[in-house]
């Protein structure tokens, strides 16, 4: 048993601490944020000079072979920077599902080309009215001769228009909702029949609806193919997502981290009745309480990053171990960064309520953090049925 | 970074559920399962089985006759023996005054007084609150004047909320030495045979109708000088290290694993609507809560075993505040569990094994409830541990 963190990964720490001071304040993220592609290139380059773009893919792959520690590093200093780069979608969505359902020909190309910052990516795995259910699959992949016909409606697909590769989940066989029938296909951006409606999401991040109608793919797109029979892809959307949301949740804990030291900031700078608001004891307790939500929350982020890790490792646990950790660390996390979100605006006061101010900005993310890959409720049920 | 316990840490794990295999009396489990009170034979049985095996002080240094278990071996008997229902060990000796005693006493003291706790000779207890000191515990009065000819102190006063007083043989107790300066100050640090004439000890019932609180009254009771822990006058020092130093206990984890499977097999037992109450998806997310929430603590408990820091950090107060409400959490949902069984109340199966009215497990649910609510009042507060935090760790 072992929580901490070696030297090598407090450097990893240290060196992104300084990337947020120097390169990432509050004013050049909104700049990103606000660009035409919601992101900035050029941080892009710099995370793949820094390694991190590499850095949970298997050295065979490319990779750095990094582990639960490396990816707790980076994505709580996502959530520290309120980073908008397509982190997520690319690295550790889009680039754990070629890790694992990929062939040797298709890991070698992509996350290369992923490592090397060539290639933004994206999944698409959730349709409307799914509602977080990944199995939930009504798009189609028919055979035809030489590859696929694609066709159906992808929801709320994170970087989905920025992405150069979109890695989208579509039915070879059976019905919506059936667990098996499910294949994984890699479509290019621009592809006849696509149709991609880009959009801002509220916390500063991009999302799109995508609408596949005949999409052709060849058979070489499958991801796995050659490698892995059709139809079976939903234990590695399943494992990808559950990465997803430990990334989210360790994102979440640094979110938390800022916001709470922003607000006690504002709690000890703030003069009413003649002194600091923070000597009142009323939001003194509220404080402590935000402090042990995130408390409590990092450790379940450290859970979750363990049990579930970015590409499959010859140590993994069980799915079912899996399962449970993440979904009580995402209902935890969900929970807790909904009361975090909620007491920083209020302890700000009519502050809180202003675009202008940075801590708006965390609380709007620790909140929506809760609608990706699974909410509190969903992954309450998923609990209570692994 | 793994969370998964080394070969070696295994192997102790192994060795502790052997032991209680083999060693923890059937009768002793059942009444700590159901929630019964255990008498003080009942606690001495447990603790002079543990005393023989060398495991009753087994986190003590090994030149005070411990063991010298490591953080981790030391949570690990603590969790494997709360989970399998073992008597909780009493904890004012063996985790309280023992350190005290260990960093501060003199070479007598060692050897009477934690040759006594390690062999489950003596019964300790704490004498801290008063009527007028509960949360400000620095503000207690009672009062130690040296007697004439230095030898002695003579104590006058009230010592309240003392847990198991009636059956100690020994009290820890902080007094009154000086009362200028600061209030904090004057304050000293006595070990008190509770045989000293002049001491009274006045049993009081909690709501759940048990008897373990008492006060504790002193006229004119003489103590040697000799009892004193350290300085005159530095007691405070002493009692707020003592507070510190077992950092992951107070979480009460293995207790609680322990609560949250008895739970689950109520919930199990009990029906609503013609399907198990466990199938009730009101109640099902209230359990799934309540299991989360465990989670959380056990990791917690986990990082801070393996940090590497060695000075008593903000972590104790998070540890008391989660765990304790989590302990009220799960008497509550058992509470809830039983229904209206929730009601008899049966005082000859609280005090032995006797058969309640309605399921077997429903007895003891309602009173333990009751009883629990003292576990965020006792030991600092939980309102008191978020003072603790925002100062120390919020800077507020």
């Amino acid at each position: 048993m072992d929580l901490s963190f070696n030297d090598d990964q407090k450097q990893l720490q240290d060196a992104l601490a300084k990337f947020i001071e120097r390169d990432y304040g509050f004013d050049r993220r909104r700049a990103h944020q606000l660009a035409a592609e919601g992101f900035s290139r050029e941080a892009w380059t710099q995370f793949a000079d820094m390694g991190l773009l590499a850095l949970p893919f298997a050295e065979a792959d490319g990779g750095l072979g990094g582990g639960a520690a490396e990816m707790l590093v980076v994505m709580t200093a996502i959530g520290n920077g309120l980073i908008v780069e397509p982190y997520l979608a690319t690295v550790v969505l889009a680039g754990g599902a070629i890790a694992r359902a990929g062939n040797a020909a298709q890991r070698q190309e992509l996350l290369g080309a992923i490592a090397g910052g060539r290639l933004i990516a994206a999944v698409a795995f959730e349709e409307p009215g799914a509602r977080y259910d990944l199995a939930q699959v009504a798009t189609t992949a028919t055979k035809n001769a030489g590859g696929y016909v694609i066709s159906g409606n992808k929801a709320v697909v994170l970087h989905g228009a920025q992405a150069d590769r979109l890695v989208v989940s579509a039915r070879t066989a059976g019905a919506a909702g059936d667990a098996k029938g499910i294949s994984l296909f890699v479509i290019e951006r621009g592809a006849p029949g696509m149709a991609v409606r880009d959009y801002r999401t509220i916390d500063g991040l991009r999302a799109a609806d995508i609408a596949f109608d005949g999409v052709r793919v060849p058979a070489a797109n499958r991801l796995g193919n050659g490698e892995f029979e059709e139809g079976g892809a939903f234990a590695v959307i399943d494992a990808v997502a559950d990465a997803g949301a430990a990334a989210l949740c360790a994102e979440a804990v640094g979110v938390m981290e800022s916001l709470n030291r922003q607000t006690l900031e504002y709690m000890k700078g703030r003069q009413q009745f003649g002194q600091p608001i923070g000597a009142f004891q009323v939001l003194q307790h509220r404080a402590v309480d935000m402090f042990i939500h995130a408390e409590q929350s990092k450790s379940m982020a450290y859970l979750a990053a363990i049990k579930a890790p970015v590409v499959d490792r010859a140590d993994a646990t069980s799915a079912k171990e899996r399962r449970r950790a993440v979904s009580a660390a995402k209902v935890h996390i969900g929970n807790s960064g909904r009361v975090i979100a909620q007491e920083a605006i209020q302890l700000h006061g009519g502050m809180g309520m202003t675009n202008e101010l940075a801590a708006s900005h965390y609380a709007k993310r620790l909140t929506m953090i809760d609608f990706v890959l699974g909410d509190s409720a969903h992954h309450l049920a998923r609990f209570e049925a692994a | 970074m793994d969370v998964d316990y080394s070969a070696e840490a295994l192997a102790f794990r192994d060795e502790v559920c052997a032991f209680l295999r083999d060693n923890l009396p059937g009768d002793l489990r059942r009444k700590v399962i159901e929630h019964r009170h255990l008498k003080r034979e009942d606690y001495m049985r447990w603790q002079d089985i543990l005393a023989a095996r060398g495991w009753l002080a087994g986190h003590w240094p090994k030149e005070f006759g411990g063991q010298g278990w490591n953080h981790v071996q030391a949570h690990i008997f603590d969790d494997e023996t709360s989970v399998a229902g073992a008597p909780r060990v009493v904890p004012f000796g063996i985790n309280m005054v023992a350190p005290v005693i260990m960093a501060f006493g003199t070479p007598r003291q060692k050897e009477v007084y934690l040759t006594g706790i390690r062999t489950n000779k003596h019964w300790w207890c704490q004498g801290y609150s008063e009527p007028g000191a509960g949360s400000d515990l620095a503000s207690l009065k009672t009062r130690a004047e040296l007697s004439g000819d230095g030898t002695h102190y003579v104590i006058n006063g009230q010592k309240t909320w003392t847990t198991m007083a009636h059956w100690a043989d020994m009290m820890f107790c902080l007094v009154r030495t000086a009362s200028d300066g600061r209030k904090q100050e004057g304050i000293s640090f006595l070990l008190i045979d509770m045989k000293t004439p002049g001491i009274t000890v006045r049993p009081f019932l909690t709501l759940d109708e048990d008897h373990s609180l008492n006060d504790v009254f002193f006229d004119n009771v003489r103590v040697p000088v000799e009892n004193r822990v350290g300085e005159e006058g530095k007691g405070w020092t002493y009692a707020k290290f003592l507070l510190g130093f077992e950092r992951t206990v107070v979480a009460g984890l293995g207790g609680s694993k322990r609560e949250l499977a008895t739970l689950k097999r109520i919930a199990a037992t009990e029906m609503r609507n013609g399907r198990p109450l466990a199938e009730d998806p009101r109640f099902a997310a209230k359990l799934a809560l309540a299991e989360i929430e465990l989670m959380a603590l056990d990791m917690t408990v986990m990082r801070v075993l393996s940090s590497r820091s060695k000075s008593p950090g903000p972590e104790a107060s998070i540890l008391k505040i989660k765990g304790t409400v989590l302990q009220q959490t799960l008497t509550e949902l058992m509470m809830e569990a039983a229904g209206p069984y929730a009601l008899p109340f049966v005082p000859e199966a609280q005090d032995s094994l006797a058969d309640g009215v309605g399921p077997a497990h429903a007895a003891q649910l309602a009173a333990t409830y009751f009883n629990w609510r003292k576990v965020s009042i006792f030991g600092g507060s939980n309102e008191i541990q978020k003072n603790i935090i925002a100062k120390a760790v919020l800077g507020l």
